[in-house]
């Protein structure tokens, strides 16, 4: 039988189409202009090359807030993806335990952003968080406004609170997909806890591990709301990423054209190191 | 090398079970000799996988106990009962090597190294995989997973037991034999009891000194292909075994007669049959004869299968089997008789003996 072809199929994606061009490929157009041009405002604008990526990538405060960056996500990724192993490992696998296990698990993740950066900021606080209150009571000295080391902690706990779920989440759904005959083989075969976890249940997380891997680096680089509303990038610039200061530079400053370049240096930077993630994790998986 | 009780084993995977049809094994009360080769024979869902878990201790029974050689194991881990156990879905490590995945069992029980290298070589060599020692599991086609599967469970020597739950079912018939051989080879060389699940009637015949055949949660046969085939116990053991399967009419008994829909059927015993049982009467169409004398029936095909012919007929509105000869005539007015000593007598579907 003939292939029929009909292009009239093309019109029903082309409403997504449309929306994806509004509501990404034109505003990240309207970066590029911007990151290539400098402009004194009414709608002047001076052919600026490559002058203002230069700028960027001369500057500490880039290269400062990059490894700030760097850091955060290498602790986030090193807490998180075990922990979350760890959760998923010990989650009940059927009976009453499963569903109330995973809205408990879920709770966090329907939390929007900047909630959870107000939830933490006022339970960190000094005078009337419940965190802030109990530790100065223990008589620890805590106070993430004026030290930096508090101030990280406070940050990085709330992050695990918020994203560890998307892990547990993530690992249970690979784990219960995990035949029972697994197991028994595994018993038969005499293995022991860490060889069951090593040989079949480690190998059946693998690719939901990747993702896990892929999405928690992705956004705790990204990172933005949260630390904007606890820290607001303080003790000075101690918790100043790429994005607030990003935000700082286009907004507060105004200056558009370096904003808009260093906003296409972060893009890149997250597609760089993403797609090596994604190589090295899945061809470690093809060879041998 | 052991010998197994099963000591009126009962099993139901839900809770609290009241009626027996709760029960997935109904009642095994039985003794698996020590070095015995055994084939466990029966439909699907009869409880062929949930009586091999029981005795390897990946499944408590619900009741009833197991001993090995006597003692009492009901309660010990499958770790601590030294059985081997072949899964009906081939179980590999995928990130292990083939090498890898046959030493596993010998490392965890801390055999030295020496010895691991040379029983997963022996084993190795038994199933043709040798040349894929060294690559990864993963890559590998059903049937060479399945070999690996098969493997595992043959690499220990020391074991007490080896549980086969259909290990061949995709391996091509030319392997399946030679993999077969092995297994009797083996089990000649180290003695150990064997029990192997098969769907596959000839495997089992073929195979096992012993064929247990299981229907519906329960062992209803144990015996030599040779009991099965002549004296099944139970109608379904009858059906079951051989092809086609034994003919079983609904029959009146009186005395040492039949009666057959009015036709009479001299038997060489008197059955004793309790008042208000379901009667029946089972031969085998290889003992069905065909000729001119006898009581008559309607043929409706002739199927040709070689150096026989099955000649499918109705008696008295009821279908029959007969097997003939290949050069064997089929009378234009064709009646039947049966043999009288390969007559069987049931009642409630279970063998009556003239002993009885
Ligand atoms: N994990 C389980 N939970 C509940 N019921 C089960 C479970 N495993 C098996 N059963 C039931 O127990 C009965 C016996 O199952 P079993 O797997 O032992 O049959 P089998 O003889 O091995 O069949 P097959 O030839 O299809 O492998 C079946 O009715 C099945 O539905
Ligand atoms: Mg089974």
């Amino acid at each position: 039988m003939e292939k029929t072809w009909n292009n009239k199929a093309w019109f029903m994606v082309l409403p997504v189409l449309v929306l994806v061009a509004f509501s990404a490929v034109i505003p990240l157009m309207t970066v590029v202009n911007y990151s290539v041009q400098d402009t004194f405002g009414n709608n002047e604008f001076f052919w600026a090359g490559t002058d203002w990526f230069t700028d960027v990538l001369e500057s500490d405060r880039f290269w400062d807030a990059l490894i700030r960056n760097l850091i955060f996500s290498g602790i986030i990724l090193t807490i998180e993806i075990p922990l979350g192993i760890l959760i998923a490992l010990n989650m009940p696998k059927k009976g009453l335990g499963v569903p109330v296990c995973l809205v408990l698990m879920a709770l966090p993740l329907l939390i929007p952003w900047n909630v959870v950066g107000t939830i933490w900021q006022v339970f960190g606080r000094v005078d009337i968080g419940l965190l802030g209150y109990a530790l100065a009571a223990l008589g620890i000295n805590y106070n993430y406004v004026n030290n930096v080391f508090d101030a990280w902690v406070t940050l990085i706990v709330m992050d695990i609170w918020h994203w560890t779920s998307l892990v547990v989440l993530l690992c249970y759904a690979g784990l219960v997909s995990i035949p029972d005959a697994y197991y028994q083989a595994a018993k038969i075969d005499g293995a022991s806890r860490w060889s069951v976890f090593r040989y079949i249940q480690l190998p059946k997380m693998k690719r939901v591990l990747l993702i896990a891997f892929l999405l928690r680096f992705m956004d705790s680089f990204m990172i933005y709301t949260e630390p904007f509303v606890v820290t607001g990038g303080g003790p000075g610039n101690a918790t100043t990423f790429l994005s607030i200061d990003l935000v700082k530079m286009a907004v507060g400053q105004f200056d558009l054209g370096p904003a808009a370049a260093l906003s296409i240096i972060y893009f890149l930077i997250i597609l760089l190191l993403s797609w090596i993630f994604y190589t090295v994790m899945t061809t470690s998986d093809a060879q041998k | 090398m052991a010998r197994i009780n099963l000591d009126h084993i009962r099993h139901a995977y839900g809770a609290s079970p009241k009626s027996p049809s709760d029960y997935s094994l109904k009642e095994v009360h039985h003794e698996w000799n020590d070095g015995g080769a055994y084939a466990l024979l029966g439909p699907s869902g009869c409880g062929k996988t949930t009586l091999l878990n029981i005795i390897s201790g990946l499944l408590q029974p619900s009741e009833g106990k197991i001993l090995f050689d006597g003692r009492d194991v009901t309660y010990l881990s499958t770790q601590d009962r030294n059985i081997a156990q072949v899964f009906q879905f081939p179980v590999i490590y995928d990130t292990m090597t083939v090498y890898d995945n046959l030493a596993f069992p010998l490392r965890n029980r801390h055999v030295p190294e020496g010895e691991v290298d040379r029983r997963v070589n022996e084993i190795l060599e038994m199933i043709g995989l040798a040349d894929r020692a060294k690559k990864k599991a993963q890559g590998l086609t059903a049937d060479q997973k399945q070999k690996i599967s098969l493997g595992r469970g043959l690499v220990r020597s020391d074991v007490s037991a080896i549980l086969f739950d259909e290990p061949l079912t995709v391996i091509d018939p030319h392997m399946k034999w030679v993999l077969r051989s092995q297994l009797k080879r083996l089990h000649k060389q180290f003695g150990f009891t064997m029990v192997y699940v098969t769907h596959d009637q000839t495997e089992a015949l073929t195979f096992a000194d012993k064929v247990v055949v299981m229907y519906d949660g329960e062992i209803v046969q144990i015996g030599t292909p040779a009991e099965l085939f002549e004296k099944p116990k139970h109608t379904f053991v009858g059906y079951f075994i051989g092809s086609p399967g034994m003919n079983v009419l609904p029959a009146k008994i009186d005395g040492s007669s039949v009666d057959l829909d009015g036709q009479k059927v001299a038997l060489s015993f008197a059955p004793k049959i309790t008042a208000g049982a379901k009667t029946e009467l089972g031969i085998r169409p290889e003992f069905v004869r065909l000729g001119r004398e006898g009581m008559p029936v309607t043929i409706s095909k002739v199927e040709d299968i070689g150096r026989q012919k099955i000649v499918r007929a109705s008696f008295s509105n009821r279908p029959i089997a007969i097997v003939v000869h290949e050069d064997g005539e089929i009378p234009a007015e064709p009646r039947v008789t049966f043999d009288p000593t390969a007559i069987n007598i049931y009642a409630d579907s279970w063998r009556v003996g003239g002993e009885a």
